[in-house]
């Protein structure tokens, strides 16, 4: 990365007596690449005082994935920091830090080499410090946990002590050096999360545990119909609640993360707000989504995958071609309903307007979206409105989306009063952004050599670029990029098609987004490939991946065909596949290249009596570099089991527009029960870091299913198997 | 007016007849470490115990809690103790919401059974959704504590 020579290390002295070293990468290293089009911009912060404690402020979201952990240490790890001197501070929402969205499985690819390079700035400045003292030169001098060692002398010097000097010491970027992987202390091994005490004491503060002097807790009642307004209502019952002391209507917002708009309830207590809002009664207009019915619109989209549909960049050859002259030509149709995300902390956000000013309290994955969506709303300057930064119970994507957090802040100002709006999980389950029903058409052929001759894919899905722009009823490339026109086999005739499907629900993006699906289908495909070829489903699949090779393109990771084979190759070693396994017993292979990392997946199940039983999962994750390998191990066992509430229980419907489904009975999730044994591998090798939080999920519903055929020859092509009676 | 004893200590509460003890805990007691997940008994979120017997407070009436001892996340128990060190050892959690009411789950357990069997543990912590899927490291992590009671 090329600095420019203005961007030097800036000193702050502290009224505390310590110093704030401020690092500004402010060239713009586009780190991203021109996948996601973000540009980079941060400017963080290290703190450190003279007793030797370090603040470093943590920028993005700790929704579970241990990023707090993970940035410190990667800042704590260049500087040769003790981690017992270690404080976190959690940044609020501000464009000064560059991008904060925490999402797309990118905290960690994006941020770990610039977090390096501010600890490895603090340490040169505190081994600058150092010599200036000792007047020898800083090749004589070497930081080491906390303190800076002559190393001629072994004289020692304390990071805290050299504070008043430090503050006189400029470092030039440009000759800033980052350490090599084997003299890492904590990037690559495993760290205890820094809030374990926090998260086992009940002290960590989620949004919905803020507590404000005179807050009022507020609960809206939303039209069942996603976009239906208020046409009247009746608030007595309401009132008469003990605790509930208004009742108000609040308009509809407009926007991808407008408020839905409905009756609000303001009371002293949680409780008696949710009571307030089962007393009202409210006459609704449904408006335009009223007669929305996901059992037909399931019929419209299978119907339209199987017919012809809008052919997409990818297509190559002549599929029409290879069909005609195979002797082996093979369909079939997958199908998975809307899905919702759940967090276990339930959409929630405190707002305080006063004084032309509003500070908010919300677990939000994405704070300046947050800032910028209340500020519109409000009528304020962004500057005029903070966002406090919470822990996040669970997030998944639902949290990226800000509805909540506007409908607080709207809501504070009505009233001129702090105020918690909470959701009740019902309100969660039947208003979210739902995750895209999708129907899919696979057709291939296999030649008279067992090569797999032509692929057809059609993919139809209710796009989330619907959120933002309403009436877009095509896939965005963006979505097809994940997994639908990247599959990773090499097969000469190839067409993509996308077929239309409109959205009348919300659609948002949830945990690997599209990859969902389209590994579903994928996966299963192949599988189904591998059945007609007569062949085992691990090498055949390997052999259609083909020969090593980097995919051209734009991407700044380019998939790699090697790296996708080496955690098949590993998962195939972890389960000890094609091992004699016991009656009723299957094991089935899933992969999947997402946020850039790679991801393969074995299970092993048993079908007795048409009763699924998960035994053991394997997965071996490829994401290059990694900061916190326990972290990233839970993140994969945590994958695995969100994979298998999609598989075994997945199921959003809508019937005259309205979610039928309300809550953890009725959209059920897995449970410990329904936990097999795991085994987690990461490859160890000397790749740029790539996503961790995602990947790990989209291969396993095709691995049970796949298992669930080579176990039983039921071949499931719809999710979930609840629907199938298998759960 | 009801008067609860959560931890030791005594709170006077202004709660309805049908509140249910989760909401006493949390915004008339303030103490918020008990957490809201469903409202229905579904999640477990919430479970606490009363008079040591585990319960779920979004769905238990204050009023049965009157009079009784409540136990939250925020008090330390005999086994308590164990089952956070091994929470801590194993590092369970990744969000953590759900993870006061799986301790409280699991030192129940721990209360009920001397040495508990995969199976045990299935069956009591089945009650309690983690929605990040720590479930494999809370079964490592009961298993430990089980252990860690052994040496004590």
């Amino acid at each position: 990365m090329k600095v420019s020579r203005r961007n030097f290390v800036k000193v702050f002295g502290l009224a505390s007596g310590g110093i704030l070293l401020g690092c500004n990468f402010s060239e713009g290293v586009i780190v991203n690449g021109l996948e996601d089009g973000v540009s980079f911009v941060p400017n963080l912060f290290v703190q450190l005082q003279k007793d030797g404690s370090l603040t470093i402020v943590v920028t993005r979201s700790e929704m579970g994935q241990g990023i707090r952990t993970s940035m410190a240490s990667a800042i704590a790890d260049e500087l040769e920091a003790d981690w017992k001197y270690v404080s976190i501070k959690q940044a609020t929402g501000d464009a000064k830090f560059g991008d904060q969205n925490t999402d797309g499985s990118r905290s960690i690819r994006t941020m770990l080499h610039p977090m390096r390079k501010m600890g490895a700035m603090a340490k040169e400045m505190l081994v600058s410090a150092a010599a200036k003292k000792w007047k020898v030169s800083v090749i004589d001098c070497k930081a080491d946990n906390h303190y800076v060692v002559n190393t001629k002398t072994n004289e020692k010097l304390f990071y805290g002590d050299l504070v008043t000097l430090a503050k006189d010491i400029t470092v030039d970027v440009e000759k800033i050096k980052l350490k090599d992987k084997k003299d890492f202390k904590y990037i690559g091994k495993n760290l205890r999360s820094f809030d374990i005490d926090a998260f086992t004491h009940g002290k960590a503060t989620y949004g919905i545990d803020i507590r404000l002097p005179n807050m009022k807790f507020a609960a809206i009642a939303r039209c069942p119909v996603t976009f239906g307004t208020v046409k009247s209502f009746d608030k007595k019952e309401a009132l008469e609640v003990k605790g509930v002391e208004d009742v108000f209507a609040l308009e509809k917002g407009s926007g991808p993360f407008g408020v839905l708009g409905g009756i609000a309830v303001i009371a002293s207590n949680t409780w008696s707000a949710f009571q307030g809002k089962n007393n009202l009664t409210i006459d609704w207009d449904m408006g335009v989504n009223g007669s929305y019915d996901t059992t037909k619109f399931r019929e419209k989209i299978i119907n339209r995958v199987q017919n012809p549909a809008k052919v997409t960049p990818g297509s190559k050859g002549n599929v029409s071609k290879a069909f005609k002259s195979s002797d082996t030509v093979i369909d079939a149709t997958y199908f998975i309903p809307h899905l919702v995300h759940t967090p276990m902390e339930v959409p929630n956000a405190t707002a305080h307007v006063k004084d032309g000013k509003c500070e908010i309290w919300a677990p939000t994955q994405d704070p300046q979206t947050a800032r910028a969506e209340v500020a519109g709303n409000l009528g304020m300057d962004t500057k005029d409105v903070t966002i406090n930064v919470t822990f996040l119970g669970g997030g998944f994507g639902r949290k990226s989306k800000p509805d909540f957090i506007v409908e607080a802040a709207l809501l504070s100002q009505k009233i001129d009063a702090p105020v918690q709006v909470v959701w009740s999980r019902e309100d969660d389950v039947q208003h979210s952004y739902y995750h895209a029903m999708s129907a899919q058409y696979l057709k291939g052929s296999i030649d008279a050599n067992g090569q797999v001759s032509g692929w057809l894919h059609r993919t139809a899905f209710p796009s989330i670029v619907s959120t933002f722009k309403p009436l877009s009823d095509y896939a965005s490339g963006f979505e097809l990029a994940q997994g639908f026109n990247n599959n990773p086999y090499e097969i000469p005739n190839v067409q993509l098609e996308n077929a239309k499907a409109e959205a009348h629900v919300r659609i948002g993006w949830m945990r690997s987004v599209c990859n969902i699906h389209h590994s579903f289908a994928v996966n299963s495909f192949a599988d189904e490939l591998a059945t007609a070829a007569g062949k085992d489903p691990l090498q055949f699949k390997l052999d259609l991946i083909g020969k090593d090779r980097i995919r051209e393109g734009r991407s700044p990771h380019p998939f790699n065909s090697a790296r996708l084979k080496n955690v098949i190759y590993e998962v195939k070693k972890m389960s000890d596949w094609g091992k004699k396994l016991p009656k009723g017993h299957g094991m089935g292979i899933a992969f999947h290249y997402s946020f850039y990392s790679y991801v393969a997946t074995v299970v092993e199940v048993s079908v007795m009596n048409n009763k699924l039983k998960i035994h053991n999962l394997y997965s071996a994750l490829d994401c290059g570099l990694y900061v916190n390998k326990d972290a990233v191990i839970n993140q994969m066992e945590g994958a695995a089991v969100f994979g298998i509430s999609i598989a075994l229980y997945g199921k959003i419907t809508a019937k005259n527009g309205a979610i039928e489904q309300h809550n953890f009975f009725d959209y059920q999730l897995a449970r410990m029960k329904d936990t097999p044994k795991m085994e987690i591998s990461i490859i160890d090798n000397d790749e740029e870091p790539t996503g961790v939080g995602e990947p790990g999920v989209p291969p396993i519903a095709p691995a049970i299913c796949n298992a669930i055929y080579a176990a039983s020859g039921k071949r499931i092509r719809t999710l979930p198997l609840s629907d199938h009676g298998m759960v | 007016m009801q008067t609860l004893s959560i931890n030791g200590t005594s709170y006077t509460v202004d709660a309805s007849d049908d509140m249910p003890l989760l909401w006493a805990i949390r915004d008339l007691a303030g103490l918020t470490g008990t957490k809201f997940g469903c409202g229905v008994a579904q999640c477990g979120a919430c479970s606490v115990m009363v008079d040591g017997v585990l319960v779920k407070s979004c769905s238990t009436p204050v009023t049965l809690a009157v009079g009784k001892e409540i136990t939250t996340i925020e008090n330390t128990t005999p086994n308590m103790v164990f089952v956070r060190e091994a929470w801590k050892d194993i590092n369970v959690p990744q969000c953590g919401y759900c993870q006061s009411g799986q301790i409280i789950a699991a030192t129940a357990l721990l209360d009920a059974k001397e040495d508990p069997t995969d199976e045990d543990i299935d069956a009591a912590m089945s009650g309690n959704i983690c929605r990040c899927g720590t479930y494999v490291r809370i079964k490592k992590a009961i298993h430990e504590a089980v252990e860690l009671r052994k040496l004590a």
